[in-house]
């Protein structure tokens, strides 16, 4: 399962679905994306602020099937709560990466050198390798990694993205205020 | 309370009204099968686990009330998985229990262990391996629960071993608890009340109107409602497959059943109407055939309580999300006050006409057997019907004799018509008919079989005979799997493969004598009445009747898997003069 920067297209869509905190919820959401055929661009799941519930952050590639069919299918799933499809002008976005690079003494300044642009950070360095991390928005994940590409990636992993909506201008006033719960 | 797992297990099945569970014990089971001696549950031990599960769906469909199934762990919850899959596709209320090797011993490749939930997942609609005995009470609740809500389905509840043999204190979960329990589960009860009021505009201004009823209406016991919708708009009504019964067939306004094999007057409405009714009906391929010809000019109101049919085949005009007998009562109420605050119906007298033409020049028709020929398969049906006590419940397999079942039969009360419609389980209709006859003793239940299906479940009549559970089956014996012979006939160039199944082998008779019944055979139409006669008035054990019908004959009208509904298939008779039907 690759991302592409075809993610930045807007023929993907967000799902945010909030599910009850159980074995074999994941397994569910999977098992119904699999028998029904949709396909699942990337996933990450992980709790949430009330430890009775999870969130599952999923991208759909909806060129193929409706996301309405996608969405109701999914709610039909017991432990699911609720389902929020987040409109990526509408929401915030982010993913983490990971990648180990081929890079010698000749080019691991440069390496160095564009991690420090995308504000990323070296975690490792070899003799003839350096592992990088960079987290943010998924397009800009797509850039860096396209461009480490020149040098030899050895070994690359993303988490998926994770996304909450965009607080509208009133809400971040009241964040500010601290009045957000 | 102190009580272990199993005690507390066979507690909550009474709580929850078990008066009857089908199963078979087995090693991880076993635990439970001990407090079940002290029991007020009757438990029907089966020969197979496929037979529990499908007799628990009859008994749903006939009492409206959760068949509720045990078998063990490993083989048994996988001889399960037919039962569970035929249940959620025609959305009937079933609980099952199956057992599971120790907690500890989970993972392991134990000795009959499989991953039941896993395998199960897909074909429930809700499963759960319960891992402390603590759990076991809300677990059930839980399970009843969802299996009878909503829209209804299969549950099944997965109980390792050692679950059942610890010690936990008695809870009964409160309603409250068991609706927090489930955030996530609330279905939508009543319609919304726009919507209701825009689909009575619709019904009242449309000119061809058709009300398409599917087994919704039985589930949500809604057959009242629609027979006073029916009455009151004087639109005409087709009952699909999974809604036989739910309308009667005796009404004058009523047009049988539609799609593949329905009837020439239901399947053209339905294509010619400007407003199909959707009332629990799902737009099964079966039923639209090709779906970009399906009614092309027909608006559509589309009553569902599950959101997801809504839009899944066809886009409806007017969706509303809701139990099917609320919604058909306010629409009823909302037509009510649009009729008394000056609206009018619709002129639908040139429909009316049209309609009662194809009824009267396309009525189900076969050729009778000339003398010395094979007995027709419709002719012992026609017989069957005419001689059934009222009430009688039928109950069929899969294939042809089920189309003609359904076609030839007159279906006037709800819960008298139980088959496999969205699976098409071969073998479905011996022990259905078992349950239908335990959830409803008193009536006369007769399971109409092929040949072919019959070889696949005909064993849990050794249940029925030990258990005194007196059924009657009719096997339409053609010495083929009919249906397919027929599509091979049609589709294939009469190239059969492997579709002869033996003129005599098995013996029905004798294998029907061998299980305790009284076995019957008929081979010319004067031995088909007394025939008859004789299992009517047989009320002490099954009965088997095995009909020797012709193996040539085939089931029309027919619309051809892949073509729309315009290209039905006529019996060879009524071809002729197709192009009135339009």
């Amino acid at each position: 399962m690759s991302v592409t920067s075809t993610t930045s297209q807007p023929n993907y869509h967000i799902l945010s679905v909030l599910v009850q905190n159980r074995s074999g919820v994941l397994a569910r959401v999977a098992g119904l994306f699999a028998r029904r055929g949709y396909n699942i661009f990337s996933l990450a799941v992980a709790p949430t602020e009330d430890d009775a519930l999870s969130r599952i952050t999923i991208v759909v590639d909806v060129e193929s099937t409706p996301l309405e069919q996608i969405v109701k299918q999914l709610f039909k799933l017991i432990e699911v709560v609720k389902i929020s499809e987040l409109d990526p002008r509408r929401s915030v976005e982010r993913e983490l990466l990971l990648a180990t690079v081929r890079a010698t003494c000749d080019d691991r300044g440069q390496v160095v050198e564009l991690a420090n642009i995308f504000e990323g950070k070296i975690l490792a360095v070899g003799a003839d390798a350096i592992t990088v991390s960079l987290d943010g928005h998924p397009d800009k994940l797509d850039d860096f990694e396209e461009l480490l590409r020149g040098y030899g990636i050895v070994e690359l992993q993303r988490t998926g993205r994770v996304a909450l909506p965009k607080l509208d201008r009133e809400a971040r006033l009241r964040a500010v205020k601290g009045k957000v719960v | 309370m102190k009580m272990t797992g199993a005690q507390a297990l066979i507690k909550a099945l009474e709580m929850e009204g078990t008066e009857v569970m089908f199963g078979l014990p087995g090693g991880c089971i076993l635990p439970a099968y001990d407090p079940l001696l002290d029991s007020s549950i009757r438990h029907i031990l089966v020969r197979h686990e496929q037979g529990a599960g499908h007799m628990a769906e009859g008994y749903a469909h006939v009492t409206g009330r959760p068949g509720v199934a045990m078998v063990t762990s490993g083989p048994a919850a996988t001889n399960m998985v037919t039962p569970l899959c035929d249940a959620y596709m025609d959305s009937i209320p079933m609980v099952c229990i199956t057992g599971q090797v120790p907690t500890s011993a989970i993972g392991t490749d134990a000795f009959q262990e499989c991953d039941t939930v896993g395998i199960t997942r897909s074909v429930t609609k809700h499963n759960e391996l319960v891992m402390s005995a603590q759990d076991l009470p809300l677990a059930i609740r839980q399970a009843f629960h969802i299996a009878t809500t909503g829209r209804p389905g299969p549950t099944l509840i997965d109980i390792p071993k050692d679950v059942l043999q610890n010690s936990m204190e008695w809870h009964w979960p409160t309603d409250a608890e068991v609706i927090d329990s489930l955030p996530g589960y609330r279905p939508t009860m009543k319609g919304h009340p726009r919507m209701i009021k825009e689909a009575a505009r619709l019904i009242l201004e449309s000119e061809r109107p058709i009300l398409y009823v599917g087994g919704g209406v039985l589930k949500a016991r809604a057959a009242e409602a629609l027979l006073e919708l029916a009455e009151l708009t004087n639109i005409h009504v087709v009952t699909t497959l999974m809604a036989r019964g739910a309308f009667p067939d005796s009404h004058p306004l009523c047009l049988g059943m539609p799609g593949m094999h329905g009837t020439a007057s239901a399947i053209t409405a339905m294509q010619q109407s400007d407003l199909l009714v959707a009332l629990g009906a799902r737009f099964d391929d079966r039923i639209t055939g090709k779906v970009s010809s399906f009614a092309q000019q027909a608006k559509i109101i589309h009553v569902d309580i599950d959101p997801a049919e809504q839009g899944k085949v066809r886009r409806p005009d007017v969706p509303i999300v809701g139990d099917c007998r609320l919604v058909i009562e306010e629409i009823v109420k909302a037509i009510r006050e649009l009729l008394a605050t000056g609206s009018t119906q619709a002129d639908t007298s040139v429909w009316k006409s049209r309609i009662s033409g194809w009824r009267e020049q396309f009525p189900l028709s076969y050729e009778p057997s000339e003398p010395g020929e094979a007995l027709k398969p419709q002719f012992c049906l026609e017989a069957l019907r005419d001689s059934a006590p009222p009430d009688t419940i039928l109950v069929s397999g899969v294939g042809q004799h089920q189309m003609w079942s359904s076609q030839y039969w007159r279906f006037d009360k709800p819960y008298t018509w139980v088959n496999s419609g969205g699976l098409g389980t071969m073998g479905f209709s011996v022990p259905a008919a078992i349950g239908a006859k335990v959830g409803r003793p008193e009536a006369t239940v007769w399971a109409i079989d092929g040949d072919g299906c019959f070889q696949m479940t005909a064993q849990e009549l050794v249940t029925a005979s030990t258990e005194r559970i007196p059924v009657k089956v009719a096997i339409l014996n053609n010495s083929y799997l009919g249906m397919v012979r027929q599509w091979q006939e049609m589709f294939y160039e009469e190239r059969y493969s492997e579709v002869y199944l033996s003129p005599d082998t098995p013996d029905f008779v004798k294998w029907a004598e061998a299980m305790g019944c009284v076995g019957i055979r008929v081979d010319s139409p004067e031995e088909v009445q007394p025939a008859i006669d004789r299992a009517n008035s047989i009320d002490d054990r099954p009965v088997v009747v095995d009909f020797r019908v012709a193996a040539s004959e085939k089931v029309f009208p027919m619309v051809p898997a892949g073509f729309g509904n315009d290209d039905l298939l006529l019996p060879p008779s009524q071809m002729a003069r197709k192009e009135f039907l339009r």
